[in-house]
């Protein structure tokens, strides 16, 4: 598990290229910066300036090697490499409040960009105005949309938002690609709705689009098999399907959680807590701490710990999958509030922490 | 003086009810719980089995309804069980709870806390220990963001 500090402030957003040798973020602020992997340096090679307000998403196309960023200025750009310079392309949203997501569809003909305005916006490219043009999905949505992803037969897009629900779209667009299939989640174009308790941080289709899975801001793990997890821990941000039965979550406890999904079951459980286990000195506590410790927390515990023992000191914000997909992942990575960024290897997490199963 | 200045009836029409995109929660109105039966409650109290009171006092939480004189009736029934528990006797009660039990006894236990009265404060605080163990933080997260209150 490698922890890597970028910079003092939190990584609004992050994306991988293709290779996972470069990495965009956004040090939250309105720029986007491009850092590239030398052995195990990382140095900064690009700097993106257009956004006249935070970027709020960021997502790099592996096949095209496109970069689409949105912000809170309420644009988007897609930024193609030109031989050594990233040159931006705009896309007028049509939208009057912050950008808040955004994702490239599986074939990335098109992406999709959640906003405040209630809606989401599906742009695809038109080519003989050599312009992007964008489509709202606008109802039922009754508030911001806070994160999106794609089912992989490019057209469903699961959207969870500030309105307490997480939905299934369609965004067909009939000028780019052909009528899909039927799916699991209806033959006909929409779509399904699940509600919870809080606004909806993190959303992820399985790999093979069958399972769905969001975070709530009531501290719930949701799957579409409709039986909430209530959760121990603080509320989580982000999640990620890494097996079709596995998840992992992230959020404010600074740590990530295996969720395992059992179909059979119809439930969702908790797997185990994804942390480098510390090692605690077993120094004696002098007379002297003892009553210290009395004094400041009411406690005469043996622990000196005033940190998290977590490797993230703060929120963890955002996670993506490095490699193996989301079908066999075996790295995957999350960038916080804190600044850092952490490569997580999960076969030395399945032989460090003993209890942990990944199915 | 110009004529729309003599009436004010304007003056009582709410806007905001006209407004296109506003939020409407759509809360299914429920089957209105009425809340625990005191009465019964009581007497389990009086021959002390202080558990099945307990029990019974958290079945049909009145969430659903928007009267509050039953929510405060709901309520004072469930401080007077809590209230009633011995020290020792608080861990094996929470222990016996599911987990939707023990985010309602959260709720019901910050609902005390509003109101704090001679001795309910040190036994709620005892409650609220036991149950934060098993629950955790996210049962006080969810009685934070939750939408039908107790």
């Amino acid at each position: 598990m490698a922890y890597h500090s970028f910079l003092l402030e939190p990584i609004s957003c992050h994306s991988w290229n293709k290779d996972r040798t470069q990495i965009a973020l956004c040090p939250n602020n309105h720029d986007v910066h491009i850092y590239k992997k030398d052995g195990t340096k990382w140095t900064k090679i690009h700097e993106l300036k257009e956004h006249n307000g935070q970027v709020t998403g960021i997502d790099w196309a592996p096949e095209s090697n496109r970069i689409v960023t949105c912000g809170t200025d309420r644009n988007a750009y897609v930024w193609s490499l030109k031989g050594e310079v990233w040159k931006p392309t705009l896309v007028i949203l049509r939208i009057n409040r912050a950008a808040r997501c955004v994702s490239w569809s599986p074939k990335e003909n098109k992406f999709a960009v959640g906003s405040g305005s209630r809606l989401i916006s599906i742009c695809y490219f038109e080519q003989e105005n050599d312009w992007w043009v964008c489509k709202h999905i606008k109802k039922p949505i009754r508030s911001t949309v806070l994160s999106l992803d794609w089912h992989p037969n490019n057209v469903l897009l699961a959207a969870g938002s500030c309105d307490f629900k997480c939905r299934v779209f369609s965004a067909y667009i009939k000028e780019v690609e052909e009528k899909p299939g039927p799916t699991v989640w209806g033959s006909k174009m929409p779509f399904g709705e699940g509600a919870g308790g809080g606004w909806v941080h993190g959303v992820c289709f399985s790999h093979s689009g069958n399972r769905l899975a969001w975070t709530s801001h009531d501290s719930t793990v949701q799957s579409d098999l409709s039986v909430s997890l209530s959760s121990e821990t603080l509320p989580l941000l982000c999640v990620s399907f890494i097996t079709e039965n596995s998840l992992v979550a992230a959020g404010h406890d600074c740590y990530p959680v295996l969720f395992v999904y059992d179909g059979t079951k119809g439930s969702v459980t908790f797997g185990g807590k994804l942390d480098v286990p510390k090692q605690t000195s077993q120094r004696g506590i002098s007379a002297r701490e003892r009553f210290q410790n009395l004094d400041r927390r009411a406690t005469s515990s043996e622990t000196t710990e005033q940190g998290l023992e977590s490797l993230h000191k703060n929120s963890i914000s955002q996670i993506s999958v490095l490699e193996g997909g989301k079908s066999k992942c075996s790295t995957f990575c999350t960038t916080g509030m804190d600044g850092g960024m952490v490569t997580w290897d999960v076969k030395s997490l399945e032989s460090d922490l003993k209890d942990l199963k990944i199915v | 003086m110009a004529k729309n200045t003599l009436s004010s009836r304007f003056r009582k029409l709410d806007i905001d009810e006209f407004d296109e995109n506003k939020f409407i929660d759509d809360h299914d109105e429920a089957v209105d719980n009425q809340g625990p039966d005191g009465t019964e409650i009581e007497n389990l109290i009086r021959i002390g089995d202080t558990m099945t009171a307990f029990h019974l006092a958290l079945r049909n939480p009145p969430l659903n309804t928007k009267n509050p004189a039953v929510k405060e009736r709901a309520l004072a029934i469930v401080l007077r069980v809590l209230t009633s528990f011995k020290s020792s006797d608080i861990e094996p009660a929470v222990k016996s709870l599911d987990r939707s039990g023990v985010d309602l006894l959260m709720k019901y236990i910050y609902r005390g806390f509003e109101k704090p009265s001679d001795n309910s404060s040190a036994i709620l605080l005892q409650w609220h220990e036991k149950a934060f163990a098993v629950g955790g933080l996210g049962s006080i997260v969810r009685v934070l963001t939750a939408r039908k209150t107790v």
